[in-house]
């Protein structure tokens, strides 16, 4: 049995022009100490995906479909019980540090706290526990650090206090939304790097969640592609990484500037913006931006095509995007 | 040979830091810490680091935003901190910039046409009609429409915005543009509009950038020399072909090593662990240099010429010239 499965998973949300779906059939399933990468651009639905996946979806918001973790069913769990997993069995970290800290804890206390809530410790011994772990994630000096308060640590090391907090009760899965973003090129490696280390350890599954797929290539083993609410496309990074097959795939591959280009070369550019919510078209979603679309692709969403082992693409154009299956 | 268009000397900023206790005494951070080059026209500067390294603070200085603790911007010959605030005004009109943020950066409550027109309320020469006119022009030349100067910002989207913002900056016709983090809010399919956007405007309009990234791609793609910060100094500069090539500064290759690639390299190195002693009297970057020696923790490298126009500030940095790029083992894969 998989730690994770979703099957079907669909979150509708309240907007201005009513319910919009804004993840529509998601299936994924992740396995124990796997790292699962999941790539897409704001309102593809993946921080949706990880929100749904952890209970904490906005008010008014509608779920459906099935998430099952270690074979329990998350959906329509009560929230009591939805939080005896947050920050227990299932760790979570998202993009940006300062939000995810209270500015009037000192960061050791903050550690400290699943520990005391999930475990039971006493406070002298979750800030033992916290100060091993702020250690553990590579907070220099962590012993003095744990006494300080978030406004007086850089962004690296908030960054690294909050990956402490999701690993303090030794998490089977940690779902990281841009943990990197708000950070430098060398504080990125190094946490990420940190982020494997600890996953290969003790066989927590990671769902990392990014933009980027240089950072998705360097850290999953597979991975998914999601557009507007829909996964896309999904395999093996590397297979994938080697033959993107979904146009919209390819086109996030030629817009990325890559580093030795040199000046002068255009960077391909993917034409129009991404849909709001209310306007993704029922068919497949990026059928009004994609150069090789007909209308048969505006008529119904696009099965899952096969690429290659275990790599399928959510497209029915794969001949003329130059894939053969 | 003519005066450049921006040459900035020996600039020094310091900041002073909150006290620590109630009498402890104020520490404070050099944000620059003598910072010197020169930009002609129509060429294009870009500027990385990290943060913290004091590449904002340049771009302040540069806009004459804050004053220089010591040193200097001049500005077609002129040092703009000895302008008075008059004729400063009107020099503004020569160099705008374009912030990161494309939604901070836009007043709500303004229509878009306001907006883009408000650098030109110090030109008065110019009357109402010409004023509407000059920002139809300005936003077709960033792919928007004339009608959309009656929206407000918030009918358009993150990449939209930014293009307005980049329209407000052009308005004036301005010769240098200085652009700050313009694309890191941004996904990376409109990343690359803007990109391409701001790189058919410098040759359209032969405006000058400075363009300041913490992303070393996106400055290799639209730079035509590079400066490298760490702590308020440059480090090393240099064309971006030449400089990702042949580091001379072992900063710079840390930041090309810990770059994502597509495919990742063999036997994946493990990144070192932050540490950051650096010594007083010798090189900042000795605390995190693999390579440091004992001459770096007594003497601070100069920046100092190497080959052509490269210049970096380490003892060393012949040697690490020599040794394989980071950036060469990019095997990077395209459809």
């Amino acid at each position: 049995m998989a730690l994770l499965e979703v099957e079907n998973l669909e979150v509708r949300l309240k907007t201005v022009r009513g319910m919009a779906a804004a993840v529509r059939g998601a299936s994924f399933a992740l396995e124990r100490g796997e790292r699962l990468g999941l790539v897409g651009e704001s309102g593809s639905g993946k921080s949706m995906t990880a929100l749904a996946l952890l209970g904490l979806l906005p008010e008014g918001a509608e779920l459906a479909g099935s998430i099952r973790f270690e074979g329990q069913e998350l959906v329509g769990l009560a929230e009591s019980e939805l939080c005896r997993l947050r920050g227990d069995r299932i760790g979570m970290v998202f993009q940006e540090p300062m939000t995810a800290l209270n500015p009037l804890h000192t960061v050791g206390r903050q550690v400290a706290e699943p520990l005391r809530l999930h475990r039971g410790l006493s406070n002298p011994a979750a800030h033992e526990a916290a100060v091993a772990l702020l250690d553990r994630v590579g907070l220099p000096d962590a012993e003095r650090r744990a006494h300080a308060y978030p406004h007086q640590l850089s962004g690296g090391q908030r960054q690294r206090v909050v990956i402490a907090m999701a690993l303090a009760c030794a998490p089977d899965l940690l779902i990281a939304d841009e943990p990197t973003t708000a950070l430098d090129v060398t504080l990125q490696r190094q946490i990420l790097d940190r982020l494997a280390e600890l996953s290969e350890e003790s066989g927590m599954a990671l769902l990392l969640i990014s933009h980027d797929l240089g950072v998705i290539a360097e850290n999953t083993r597979r991975m998914l592609v999601m557009y507007g609410g829909s996964i896309v496309e999904s395999g093996p990074t590397a297979a994938v990484l080697q033959r993107l097959a979904h146009p919209y795939s390819q086109g996030l591959l030629g817009a990325r500037p890559r580093l030795g280009a040199g000046r002068g070369n255009r960077l391909a550019t993917i034409p129009g913006s991404a849909p709001e919510l209310a306007e993704i078209p029922s068919g497949c979603p990026f059928a009004e931006r994609c150069r090789l679309a007909i209308d048969a692709c505006r008529a119904a969403p696009p099965p899952p095509e096969p690429v290659g082992p275990g790599h399928v693409a959510r497209c029915i154009r794969l001949d003329a995007a130059g894939v053969r299956p | 040979m003519s005066a450049p268009l921006l040459e900035v000397e020996d600039l020094v900023r310091e900041y002073r830091l909150p006290r620590s206790r109630l009498f402890g005494p104020r520490g404070v951070v050099r944000a620059l810490d003598g910072v010197s080059f020169r930009l002609a026209a129509g060429k294009s500067l870009g500027i990385v680091g990290e943060s913290g390294s004091g590449k904002s603070t340049l771009a302040r200085a540069v806009m004459a935003l804050e004053p220089p603790g010591e040193g200097a911007v001049r500005f077609l010959g002129r040092d703009l901190s000895a302008l008075p605030p008059g004729e400063l005004l009107r020099a503004r009109r020569d160099f705008q910039m374009v912030f990161q943020d494309p939604y901070g950066s836009l007043d709500p409550r303004q229509k878009v046409g306001r907006i883009v027109a408000e650098p030109l309320t110090a030109l008065a020469e110019l009357g109402a009609e010409e004023r509407r006119q000059r920002v139809g022009e300005v936003l077709a030349s960033v792919g928007l429409r004339a009608s959309d100067a009656g929206k407000y910002p918030h009918e358009f989207s993150g990449g939209q915005r930014q293009r307005i913002a980049i329209a407000r900056a052009l308005v004036t016709r301005p010769k240098l543009v200085v652009a700050d983090e313009p694309v890191s809010a941004l996904d990376v399919s409109v990343q690359a509009q803007v990109l391409n956007l701001l790189q058919d405007l410098q040759a359209q309009y032969g405006i000058a950038l400075l363009l300041i990234s913490h992303d070393l791609a996106v400055v290799d793609h639209a730079a035509d020399e590079v400066a490298v910060m760490f702590q308020g100094r440059i480090v090393e500069q240099g064309a971006p072909a030449e400089l990702f090539r042949a580091a001379a500064h072992p900063y710079t290759r840390a930041l090309l090593e810990a770059v994502p690639r597509l495919v990742p390299r063999k036997g994946r190195r493990r990144s070192p662990p932050e540490r950051n002693d650096a010594p007083a009297g010798g090189c900042a970057y000795a605390g995190r240099c693999p390579a440091a020696q004992e001459r770096c923790r007594r003497e601070v490298p100069l920046l100092r010429g190497l080959s052509g126009s490269r210049r970096a500030a380490c003892h060393f940095a012949e040697a690490v010239m020599s040794e394989p790029s980071p950036a060469a083992e990019v095997g990077e894969i395209m459809p």
